[in-house]
Protein backbone atom coordinates (compact mmCIF):
# COMPACT_ATOMS: atom_id res chain seq x y z
CA UNK A 1 0.00 0.00 0.00
CA UNK A 2 1.30 3.59 -0.88
CA UNK A 3 2.37 5.98 1.98
CA UNK A 4 0.44 8.58 0.35
CA UNK A 5 -2.58 6.20 -0.31
CA UNK A 6 -2.82 5.50 3.82
CA UNK A 7 -2.20 9.25 4.31
CA UNK A 8 -5.26 10.84 2.80
CA UNK A 9 -7.03 7.56 4.43
CA UNK A 10 -6.09 8.74 7.46
CA UNK A 11 -7.26 12.69 6.53
CA UNK A 12 -10.28 11.25 4.88
CA UNK A 13 -11.30 9.10 7.82
CA UNK A 14 -11.72 11.89 10.41
CA UNK A 15 -13.97 13.15 8.07
CA UNK A 16 -16.35 10.71 7.35
CA UNK A 17 -16.91 9.49 10.98
CA UNK A 18 -17.35 12.99 12.16
CA UNK A 19 -19.77 13.33 9.72
CA UNK A 20 -21.57 10.36 10.46
CA UNK A 21 -21.68 11.79 14.39
CA UNK A 22 -22.74 14.79 13.03
CA UNK A 23 -25.63 12.93 10.92
CA UNK A 24 -26.99 10.88 13.62
CA UNK A 25 -28.39 14.33 15.39
CA UNK A 26 -30.31 15.49 12.57
CA UNK A 27 -33.49 16.19 13.77
CA UNK A 28 -32.52 16.60 17.11
CA UNK A 29 -30.89 19.84 18.01
CA UNK A 30 -31.99 22.40 20.36
CA UNK A 31 -33.50 24.36 17.86
CA UNK A 32 -33.83 24.64 14.11
CA UNK A 33 -30.95 26.94 12.97
CA UNK A 34 -28.77 24.66 14.89
CA UNK A 35 -30.37 21.68 12.58
CA UNK A 36 -29.45 23.13 9.78
CA UNK A 37 -25.99 23.90 11.02
CA UNK A 38 -25.28 20.88 12.37
CA UNK A 39 -26.91 19.63 8.66
CA UNK A 40 -24.45 21.23 6.53
CA UNK A 41 -20.96 20.69 8.77
CA UNK A 42 -21.36 16.68 8.10
CA UNK A 43 -22.21 17.65 4.55
CA UNK A 44 -18.68 19.44 4.46
CA UNK A 45 -16.91 17.00 5.69
CA UNK A 46 -18.35 14.37 3.84
CA UNK A 47 -17.73 16.33 0.95
CA UNK A 48 -13.81 16.32 1.86
CA UNK A 49 -13.81 12.49 2.93
CA UNK A 50 -15.65 12.13 -0.55
CA UNK A 51 -12.68 13.95 -2.30
CA UNK A 52 -9.99 12.17 -0.06
CA UNK A 53 -10.64 8.70 -0.61
CA UNK A 54 -11.73 9.20 -4.48
CA UNK A 55 -7.95 10.42 -4.27
CA UNK A 56 -7.06 7.49 -2.50
CA UNK A 57 -8.48 5.03 -4.68
CA UNK A 58 -7.01 6.71 -7.52
CA UNK A 59 -3.38 6.31 -5.60
CA UNK A 60 -3.83 2.91 -5.12
CA UNK A 61 -5.01 2.28 -8.30
CA UNK A 62 -6.56 -1.50 -7.21
CA UNK A 63 -9.94 -1.15 -8.50
CA UNK A 64 -11.49 -0.16 -5.00
CA UNK A 65 -14.00 3.28 -5.25
CA UNK A 66 -14.25 5.58 -3.09
CA UNK A 67 -17.47 3.48 -1.56
CA UNK A 68 -16.03 0.76 -1.24
CA UNK A 69 -13.07 2.37 1.40
CA UNK A 70 -15.87 3.77 2.96
CA UNK A 71 -17.92 1.09 2.96
CA UNK A 72 -15.98 -1.94 3.20
CA UNK A 73 -13.18 -1.30 5.62
CA UNK A 74 -13.55 -2.84 8.92
CA UNK A 75 -13.07 -1.10 11.85
CA UNK A 76 -9.37 -2.19 12.62
CA UNK A 77 -8.76 -0.61 8.70
CA UNK A 78 -10.08 2.89 10.05
CA UNK A 79 -7.43 5.37 11.04
CA UNK A 80 -9.27 8.57 12.21
CA UNK A 81 -8.52 9.91 15.69
CA UNK A 82 -10.63 9.18 18.63
CA UNK A 83 -12.08 12.22 19.01
CA UNK A 84 -14.21 12.23 16.35
CA UNK A 85 -15.70 8.75 17.10
CA UNK A 86 -17.24 9.69 20.70
CA UNK A 87 -20.78 9.54 20.94
CA UNK A 88 -23.46 12.80 20.71
CA UNK A 89 -24.20 12.89 24.09
CA UNK A 90 -26.01 16.04 24.46
CA UNK A 91 -25.46 19.38 22.71
CA UNK A 92 -22.58 20.36 24.71
CA UNK A 93 -20.77 17.52 24.16
CA UNK A 94 -21.29 17.87 20.04
CA UNK A 95 -20.28 21.60 20.34
CA UNK A 96 -17.37 20.49 22.56
CA UNK A 97 -15.99 17.94 19.82
CA UNK A 98 -16.72 20.27 16.82
CA UNK A 99 -14.41 23.11 18.92
CA UNK A 100 -11.66 21.02 19.43
CA UNK A 101 -11.36 19.12 16.25
CA UNK A 102 -12.21 22.42 14.43
CA UNK A 103 -9.38 24.14 16.21
CA UNK A 104 -7.47 21.15 14.95
CA UNK A 105 -8.48 21.11 11.33
CA UNK A 106 -8.26 24.92 10.57
CA UNK A 107 -4.45 24.75 11.47
CA UNK A 108 -4.17 21.63 10.04
CA UNK A 109 -5.82 22.24 6.40
CA UNK A 110 -3.97 25.71 5.88
CA UNK A 111 -0.56 23.87 6.07
CA UNK A 112 -1.94 21.45 3.67
CA UNK A 113 -2.91 23.97 1.33
CA UNK A 114 0.93 24.36 0.63
CA UNK A 115 1.29 20.36 0.19
CA UNK A 116 3.47 19.51 -2.91
CA UNK A 117 0.42 17.47 -3.98
CA UNK A 118 -1.58 19.27 -6.02
CA UNK A 119 -4.37 17.39 -5.39
CA UNK A 120 -4.33 17.57 -1.89
CA UNK A 121 -3.64 20.95 -1.64
CA UNK A 122 -6.43 21.81 -3.56
CA UNK A 123 -8.56 20.20 -1.48
CA UNK A 124 -7.06 21.67 1.78
CA UNK A 125 -7.48 24.97 0.49
CA UNK A 126 -11.33 24.28 0.03
CA UNK A 127 -11.00 22.68 3.37
CA UNK A 128 -9.51 25.70 4.69
CA UNK A 129 -12.27 28.04 4.11
CA UNK A 130 -15.07 26.01 5.76
CA UNK A 131 -13.13 24.59 8.73
CA UNK A 132 -12.37 28.27 9.58
CA UNK A 133 -16.39 28.78 8.99
CA UNK A 134 -17.23 25.76 11.22
CA UNK A 135 -14.75 27.35 14.24
CA UNK A 136 -16.71 30.55 14.14
CA UNK A 137 -19.69 28.47 14.65
CA UNK A 138 -18.44 26.33 17.76
CA UNK A 139 -16.33 29.12 19.11
CA UNK A 140 -19.46 30.92 19.32
CA UNK A 141 -21.25 28.22 20.99
CA UNK A 142 -18.40 27.16 23.23
CA UNK A 143 -18.60 31.02 24.36
CA UNK A 144 -22.58 30.95 24.96
CA UNK A 145 -22.82 27.64 26.55
CA UNK A 146 -19.99 28.53 29.35
CA UNK A 147 -21.19 32.32 29.65
CA UNK A 148 -24.73 31.16 29.50
CA UNK A 149 -26.64 29.24 32.60
CA UNK A 150 -25.34 27.35 35.17
CA UNK A 151 -26.56 23.98 33.64
CA UNK A 152 -25.40 25.03 30.25
CA UNK A 153 -21.96 25.78 31.76
CA UNK A 154 -21.56 22.83 33.84
CA UNK A 155 -22.49 20.85 30.99
CA UNK A 156 -19.60 22.44 28.64
CA UNK A 157 -17.34 21.57 31.54
CA UNK A 158 -18.58 18.36 31.52
CA UNK A 159 -18.01 17.64 27.61
CA UNK A 160 -14.37 19.08 27.97
CA UNK A 161 -13.33 16.96 31.03
CA UNK A 162 -14.93 13.55 28.56
CA UNK A 163 -13.60 14.50 25.67
CA UNK A 164 -9.82 16.35 26.58
CA UNK A 165 -8.35 12.70 26.85
CA UNK A 166 -8.41 12.71 22.87
CA UNK A 167 -6.42 15.80 22.64
CA UNK A 168 -2.53 14.62 22.76
CA UNK A 169 -3.59 12.31 19.89
CA UNK A 170 -4.13 14.99 17.27
CA UNK A 171 -0.61 16.24 17.57
CA UNK A 172 0.99 13.18 18.20
CA UNK A 173 3.07 12.37 15.05
CA UNK A 174 3.65 8.95 13.78
CA UNK A 175 6.29 7.68 11.21
CA UNK A 176 3.95 8.06 8.42
CA UNK A 177 3.26 11.90 9.03
CA UNK A 178 7.01 12.19 9.58
CA UNK A 179 7.74 10.58 6.30
CA UNK A 180 5.06 12.90 5.03
CA UNK A 181 6.57 16.17 6.37
CA UNK A 182 9.71 15.09 4.72
CA UNK A 183 8.42 14.71 1.14
CA UNK A 184 6.30 17.74 1.53
CA UNK A 185 3.29 16.14 1.04
CA UNK A 186 2.25 16.37 4.50
CA UNK A 187 2.52 18.41 7.44
CA UNK A 188 3.63 16.94 11.06
CA UNK A 189 0.98 17.35 13.38
CA UNK A 190 3.44 18.48 16.62
CA UNK A 191 3.64 21.76 14.71
CA UNK A 192 -0.01 22.21 14.53
CA UNK A 193 0.09 22.48 18.80
CA UNK A 194 1.00 26.02 19.32
CA UNK A 195 -1.33 27.69 17.22
CA UNK A 196 -4.18 25.27 18.49
CA UNK A 197 -3.66 25.99 22.15
CA UNK A 198 -3.56 29.86 21.45
CA UNK A 199 -7.27 29.08 19.85
CA UNK A 200 -8.45 26.86 21.92
CA UNK A 201 -7.32 29.29 25.05
CA UNK A 202 -8.87 32.24 23.64
CA UNK A 203 -12.22 30.95 23.31
CA UNK A 204 -12.15 29.30 26.44
CA UNK A 205 -11.39 32.52 28.48
CA UNK A 206 -14.11 34.03 26.97
CA UNK A 207 -15.77 31.55 27.30
CA UNK A 208 -15.30 31.42 31.52
CA UNK A 209 -14.17 27.58 30.93
CA UNK A 210 -11.01 25.36 32.12
CA UNK A 211 -9.14 23.09 30.29
CA UNK A 212 -9.13 19.76 31.87
CA UNK A 213 -5.33 18.73 31.14
CA UNK A 214 -4.44 16.92 33.69
CA UNK A 215 -6.01 13.28 33.17
CA UNK A 216 -4.99 10.53 31.24
CA UNK A 217 -4.83 10.51 27.80
CA UNK A 218 -6.12 8.13 25.11
CA UNK A 219 -4.87 6.92 21.61
CA UNK A 220 -4.19 4.62 19.03
CA UNK A 221 -6.52 5.81 16.13
CA UNK A 222 -3.99 6.13 13.79
CA UNK A 223 -3.20 2.86 13.94
CA UNK A 224 -6.86 1.13 14.13
CA UNK A 225 -7.45 0.40 17.89
CA UNK A 226 -10.42 2.34 18.59
CA UNK A 227 -12.87 2.92 21.08
CA UNK A 228 -16.00 0.55 21.86
CA UNK A 229 -17.66 3.85 20.01
CA UNK A 230 -16.44 3.33 16.47
CA UNK A 231 -17.82 -0.42 15.89
CA UNK A 232 -21.34 0.89 16.71
CA UNK A 233 -20.94 3.49 14.46
CA UNK A 234 -19.66 1.45 11.05
CA UNK A 235 -22.46 -1.24 12.35
CA UNK A 236 -25.02 1.31 11.08
CA UNK A 237 -22.86 3.47 8.35
CA UNK A 238 -21.98 0.06 6.55
CA UNK A 239 -25.38 -2.14 6.98
CA UNK A 240 -26.74 -1.70 3.92
CA UNK A 241 -23.58 -2.30 1.55
CA UNK A 242 -22.74 -5.54 4.08
CA UNK A 243 -26.33 -6.81 3.63
CA UNK A 244 -26.96 -5.89 -0.22
CA UNK A 245 -23.74 -5.77 -1.39
CA UNK A 246 -23.08 -3.77 -4.63
CA UNK A 247 -26.43 -1.95 -4.01
CA UNK A 248 -26.67 1.13 -6.36
CA UNK A 249 -29.09 4.24 -5.27
CA UNK B 1 -30.98 20.54 -34.96
CA UNK B 2 -29.26 23.07 -37.14
CA UNK B 3 -28.28 22.68 -40.34
CA UNK B 4 -23.98 22.19 -39.50
CA UNK B 5 -25.41 18.45 -38.56
CA UNK B 6 -24.67 17.09 -41.89
CA UNK B 7 -22.50 13.68 -41.59
CA UNK B 8 -18.82 14.15 -42.19
CA UNK B 9 -19.34 17.81 -42.22
CA UNK B 10 -17.09 19.46 -39.33
CA UNK B 11 -18.59 21.29 -36.55
CA UNK B 12 -17.14 23.91 -35.48
CA UNK B 13 -18.21 26.24 -32.37
CA UNK B 14 -16.87 28.60 -30.70
CA UNK B 15 -16.41 28.74 -27.32
CA UNK B 16 -18.86 32.04 -27.18
CA UNK B 17 -21.50 30.29 -28.00
CA UNK B 18 -20.74 26.75 -25.89
CA UNK B 19 -20.60 29.41 -23.21
CA UNK B 20 -24.14 30.48 -24.27
CA UNK B 21 -25.21 26.95 -24.89
CA UNK B 22 -24.16 25.84 -21.06
CA UNK B 23 -25.89 29.39 -19.92
CA UNK B 24 -29.17 26.93 -19.69
CA UNK B 25 -27.43 25.06 -16.74
CA UNK B 26 -29.07 26.05 -13.83
CA UNK B 27 -27.99 25.47 -10.08
CA UNK B 28 -30.43 23.13 -8.95
CA UNK B 29 -30.85 25.19 -5.61
CA UNK B 30 -30.95 28.88 -6.51
CA UNK B 31 -32.62 27.96 -10.03
CA UNK B 32 -31.82 31.89 -11.26
CA UNK B 33 -28.71 31.48 -11.38
CA UNK B 34 -26.62 29.68 -14.00
CA UNK B 35 -23.30 27.75 -14.03
CA UNK B 36 -21.55 30.48 -15.03
CA UNK B 37 -23.31 33.44 -12.98
CA UNK B 38 -21.88 31.32 -9.95
CA UNK B 39 -18.38 31.16 -11.73
CA UNK B 40 -18.54 27.20 -11.14
CA UNK B 41 -18.23 26.94 -14.55
CA UNK B 42 -14.30 27.26 -14.95
CA UNK B 43 -13.47 26.58 -18.87
CA UNK B 44 -15.03 25.20 -21.48
CA UNK B 45 -13.10 24.35 -25.16
CA UNK B 46 -13.50 21.98 -28.40
CA UNK B 47 -11.23 19.67 -28.55
CA UNK B 48 -9.79 19.00 -32.13
CA UNK B 49 -11.65 15.70 -32.15
CA UNK B 50 -14.74 17.74 -30.94
CA UNK B 51 -14.76 16.24 -27.73
CA UNK B 52 -16.21 19.22 -25.58
CA UNK B 53 -14.08 19.69 -22.88
CA UNK B 54 -15.62 21.34 -19.57
CA UNK B 55 -13.84 22.33 -16.56
CA UNK B 56 -16.22 22.95 -13.17
CA UNK B 57 -15.45 23.66 -9.37
CA UNK B 58 -17.43 22.81 -6.45
CA UNK B 59 -18.81 25.86 -4.47
CA UNK B 60 -18.36 23.85 -1.16
CA UNK B 61 -16.76 20.67 -0.83
CA UNK B 62 -19.94 18.88 0.01
CA UNK B 63 -21.42 20.55 -2.49
CA UNK B 64 -25.12 17.93 -3.23
CA UNK B 65 -25.43 19.25 -6.80
CA UNK B 66 -22.46 18.71 -8.38
CA UNK B 67 -23.50 15.16 -9.96
CA UNK B 68 -26.88 16.96 -10.89
CA UNK B 69 -24.90 19.74 -12.87
CA UNK B 70 -22.60 17.33 -14.56
CA UNK B 71 -25.34 15.04 -15.90
CA UNK B 72 -27.14 18.54 -16.99
CA UNK B 73 -23.98 20.10 -18.52
CA UNK B 74 -23.74 16.32 -20.89
CA UNK B 75 -27.74 16.53 -21.31
CA UNK B 76 -27.50 20.63 -22.86
CA UNK B 77 -24.39 19.94 -24.79
CA UNK B 78 -26.06 16.44 -25.89
CA UNK B 79 -29.28 18.65 -27.07
CA UNK B 80 -26.99 20.86 -29.24
CA UNK B 81 -25.39 17.89 -30.74
CA UNK B 82 -22.67 17.58 -28.93
CA UNK B 83 -22.57 14.07 -27.90
CA UNK B 84 -18.70 13.53 -26.82
CA UNK B 85 -18.33 15.61 -24.01
CA UNK B 86 -15.85 15.42 -21.01
CA UNK B 87 -16.18 17.25 -17.70
CA UNK B 88 -13.19 17.89 -15.51
CA UNK B 89 -14.07 19.10 -11.33
CA UNK B 90 -11.21 21.04 -10.02
CA UNK B 91 -10.22 21.94 -6.73
CA UNK B 92 -7.69 24.80 -7.37
CA UNK B 93 -7.97 27.68 -7.03
CA UNK B 94 -10.83 27.06 -4.40
CA UNK B 95 -13.93 28.57 -5.75
CA UNK B 96 -14.86 31.77 -3.97
CA UNK B 97 -18.13 34.14 -4.62
CA UNK B 98 -15.85 36.76 -5.84
CA UNK B 99 -16.04 34.79 -8.90
CA UNK B 100 -20.29 35.53 -9.14
CA UNK B 101 -20.62 37.70 -12.30
CA UNK B 102 -22.53 41.38 -11.57
CA UNK B 103 -25.26 39.75 -13.36
CA UNK B 104 -25.51 37.02 -11.30
CA UNK B 105 -25.51 38.84 -7.98
CA UNK B 106 -28.44 41.30 -9.61
CA UNK B 107 -30.44 37.93 -10.29
CA UNK B 108 -29.99 36.80 -6.57
CA UNK B 109 -31.12 40.29 -4.99
CA UNK B 110 -34.43 39.89 -7.15
CA UNK B 111 -34.46 36.45 -6.37
CA UNK B 112 -34.91 37.42 -2.79
CA UNK B 113 -31.25 36.65 -1.78
CA UNK B 114 -29.08 39.58 -0.60
CA UNK B 115 -25.94 38.64 -2.84
CA UNK B 116 -22.09 38.51 -1.73
CA UNK B 117 -20.88 41.59 -0.95
CA UNK B 118 -17.65 42.66 -2.61
CA UNK B 119 -16.36 44.40 -0.05
CA UNK B 120 -17.46 42.61 3.17
CA UNK B 121 -17.14 45.96 5.40
CA UNK B 122 -20.23 46.96 3.70
CA UNK B 123 -23.64 46.97 5.27
CA UNK B 124 -25.76 43.55 3.80
CA UNK B 125 -29.21 44.78 2.47
CA UNK B 126 -32.12 43.56 3.03
CA UNK B 127 -33.39 42.39 -0.29
CA UNK B 128 -36.67 43.58 0.21
CA UNK B 129 -36.75 47.00 1.47
CA UNK B 130 -33.08 47.45 0.80
CA UNK B 131 -32.65 48.61 4.63
CA UNK B 132 -28.92 48.39 5.82
CA UNK B 133 -29.84 46.81 9.22
CA UNK B 134 -29.98 43.25 9.94
CA UNK B 135 -28.99 40.44 12.37
CA UNK B 136 -27.92 36.96 12.00
CA UNK B 137 -29.88 34.42 12.97
CA UNK B 138 -28.20 31.43 11.83
CA UNK B 139 -24.37 31.19 10.20
CA UNK B 140 -25.86 28.13 8.20
CA UNK B 141 -29.00 28.43 5.99
CA UNK B 142 -30.81 25.76 4.03
CA UNK B 143 -28.30 25.46 1.29
CA UNK B 144 -23.81 25.34 2.49
CA UNK B 145 -23.77 28.73 0.79
CA UNK B 146 -25.98 30.85 2.51
CA UNK B 147 -26.69 32.33 5.69
CA UNK B 148 -29.95 32.90 7.34
CA UNK B 149 -30.66 36.95 8.44
CA UNK B 150 -33.98 39.13 10.12
CA UNK B 151 -33.80 42.38 8.54
CA UNK B 152 -34.14 45.39 11.26
CA UNK B 153 -36.88 47.60 9.18
CA UNK B 154 -39.31 45.40 7.37
CA UNK B 155 -38.73 42.26 9.93
CA UNK B 156 -38.50 40.04 7.04
CA UNK B 157 -36.18 36.89 7.28
CA UNK B 158 -33.82 36.38 4.56
CA UNK B 159 -30.98 34.43 3.27
CA UNK B 160 -27.73 36.33 2.45
CA UNK B 161 -25.68 34.11 0.20
CA UNK B 162 -22.41 33.83 2.22
CA UNK B 163 -18.28 35.96 1.14
CA UNK B 164 -15.72 32.73 0.90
Amino acid sequence: MSRLHEYLIRLADDNLILSQRLSEYISRAPELEEDLAVANIALDHLGVAMHLLSYAAEVQGDGRTADDLAFLRSEREYTNVLLVEQPNVDFAHIIARQFLFDAYQTGLWQALAASNDETLAGVAAKAAKEAAYHLRHSSGWMIRLGDGTAESHDRAQAALATLWRFVDELFAGDDLDAEMAATGYGVAPEELRSEWDHRVDSTLTAATLQRSEDGYQRSGGRNGFHTEQLGHLLGEMQWMQRSYPGLQW
Amino acid sequence: MDAAFVPGVAVVTSALSLRKILGEVVDPEIPVLTIADLGILRKVEEAADGTIRVTITPTYSGCPAMDHLRAEIERVLGEHGHDRVAITTVFAPAWTTDWMTSEGRTKLEKYGIAPPRQDPTEEILCPRCRDDGSRLVSEFGATACKALRVCSSCGEPFDHFKEI
